[in-house]
């Protein structure tokens, strides 16, 4: 029924935590409701360049959802904010090999990314959109 | 040792009694005739055994006679012969149904039906434990009623109907009164000598028989009932449902009724007391966790809690040697939680986290300790992933948050 990444991001999530909110450097993006079944909370740590550093997330929901939202902390670090504002849902959807009745769960970790990079970005005085926004795909 | 995995979703079904097992594998192999040959003894042995089992059947829930008794094909079979039949049948009459919102979808689905047809149907609102209450049942009665459709005993959340209420109320109004007791039969007593229902439906594989087979319970009574039959054919069960009869479902079902209807009693004592010890063993171990349902009107066996800040459906994946079910609707393309915990007012929320416990006849004490330390195990860990439960172990009021809508 699941896909053995699931299960192993499911039974070994990677970057499990929290930063606090309010440090140097944090952006934080809480995306879905828990009356839709699925939170993700996913923080990046973003040094002087604007590369991420660091990345931790927290997510109530499916194995699917935690494993989309996993996956995505281990996608971002590394890379600019630029680079990480790119990613799509459609590359967790093909790592995870997720069915379409998961794939809002790859939506919600790429919104989640998202969200965090926004966050970041108005704490810091740089509202400026990246330079080119990706086409969102659910597919 | 225990035997993994543990099945304990007994109210999804049952496993085949060994008893029941050996009292259908004659009727499976040598005696294998069809209960309609009138003319030798292969017929004349099967005609016997689907005698017995409806007797064995009607003994269970105190008919009067086993020939209020049809044999189906399964309750669904079941609950779509007494309403699209009555329907049917007494429409000169009137048009209008009572059923409450909670039912099976065997039952809700055949009104929906109905209505297309032109009947008019009202769903009764249950209060917060999932009971109906009689006097709601009264006043929803006009002139245009013919049929109520009331079951004994949910199977998400285990509560048990006031059927003997009903009953009186529908005998004092003169309209007839269906009720599934899929979920009752077996588990709670059943005596249709002082309970005044018209037609009950029955299931196999809910009491530990086989599947593919269920009952109908047609009260003999006068004006005699009338059922316009789903199925045309030979004219079988007194031209109510023609098909050839099922002889080895038939003798399993009556040997599984009689099996459930001796050890009722001390059954029911075991199955509350290991319900019991399941709910005090994860409460006492877990803070957050709700009990859906009513407290004590539920069938033994029946245990249906949620888990805040943990989505059911990863609990599950979670307990992959326990198997259990959830009100999550996260596996299903839909978003929405389970149409019971709905209508009991729980709110979409909690109905995510909303895992269903059915405790059965081979289910052991051991069993029970080992599913107790599986669940404290895996919420505990997925509430050290929940975003929620961090927020709430800040002091965030979660309903204070405005949630992006995905």
């Amino acid at each position: 029924m699941y896909d053995p990444k699931v299960i192993d991001h499911y039974n070994n999530p990677r970057n499990v935590g929290s930063f606090a909110k309010d440090a140097d450097g944090v952006g934080t993006g809480i995306v879905g409701a828990p009356a839709c079944g699925d939170v993700m909370k996913l923080q990046l740590k973003i040094n002087d360049q604007g590369v991420i550093e660091d990345a931790k997330f927290k997510t109530f929901g499916c194995g699917s959802a935690i494993a989309s939202s996993s996956l995505a902390t281990e996608m971002v670090k590394g890379k600019t904010i630029d680079e990480a504002y790119a990613i799509k849902n459609t590359q967790i959807v093909n790592e995870l090999k997720l069915p379409p009745v998961k794939i809002h769960c790859s939506v919600l970790a790429e919104d989640a990314i998202k969200a965090a990079i926004e966050d970041y970005r108005k704490k810091h005085g740089n509202a400026t959109p990246p330079s080119a926004v990706p086409v969102r795909t659910t597919a | 040792m225990l035997k993994l995995p543990i099945y304990m979703d007994n109210n999804a079904t049952t496993p085949l009694d060994p008893r029941v097992l050996n009292a259908m594998m004659p009727y499976l192999t040598e005696s294998f005739g069809n209960a309609a040959s009138r003319t030798h003894s292969f017929g004349w042995v099967a005609e016997a055994a689907v005698e017995k089992g409806r007797e064995q059947i009607a003994q269970l829930i105190n008919a009067s006679s086993p020939d209020e008794i049809i044999f189906t094909s399964g309750a669904t079979e079941s609950d779509n012969l007494a309403l699209k039949g009555v329907a049917w049948s007494y429409k000169s009459k009137g048009n209008h149904i009572i059923t409450q919102k909670t039912e099976h979808k065997a039952i809700l689905d055949s009104c929906k039906y109905l209505q297309k047809e032109g009947f008019e149907v009202t769903y009764l609102d249950v209060d917060k434990y999932g009971v109906v209450d009689p006097e709601s049942v009264r006043a929803a009665i006009t002139d245009k009623t013919i049929l109520i459709s009331i079951m004994y005993a949910n199977s998400e959340i285990g509560t048990i109907q006031p059927i003997p209420q009903i009953g009186e109320i529908a005998r004092e109004k003169g309209i007839l009164f269906h009720c599934d007791a899929v979920q009752a039969a077996g588990k709670i007593p059943i005596d249709l000598q002082s309970t005044l229902v018209d037609l009950m439906s029955l299931s196999g594989h809910k009491l530990y028989g086989p599947k593919g087979v269920g009952a109908l319970y047609v009260r003999k009574k006068k004006p005699f009932l009338k059922l316009t039959p789903l199925i045309h054919g030979g004219g079988h069960e007194k031209g109510k449902r023609s098909g050839t009869l099922n002889v080895p479902g038939i003798v399993g079902f009556g040997e599984a009724c009689e099996l459930a209807h001796r050890e009722l009693p001390e059954e029911m004592k075991r199955l509350t007391h290991l319900r019991d010890k399941l709910r005090e063993g994860l409460m006492a171990k877990l803070d957050y966790v709700h009990l859906n349902g009513h407290p004590e009107k539920r069938i033994p066996g029946s245990l249906n809690l949620s888990f805040e800040f943990v989505e059911g459906e990863s609990l599950l994946m979670g307990l992959k040697d326990v198997a259990v079910s959830s009100g999550s609707a996260c596996t299903s393309a839909s978003l929405e939680p389970s149409y019971v915990l709905t209508a009991i007012g729980v709110g979409p929320e909690l109905a995510h986290t909303s895992i269903r416990f059915c405790v059965g006849r081979f289910n052991t004490a051991e069993e029970v300790d080992f599913v107790i330390e599986a669940v404290v195990k895996h919420v505990t860990r997925l509430r050290e992933l929940s975003p929620l439960y961090e927020m709430v172990l800040e002091g965030i009021d979660l309903n204070s948050i405005k949630w992006s809508a995905s």
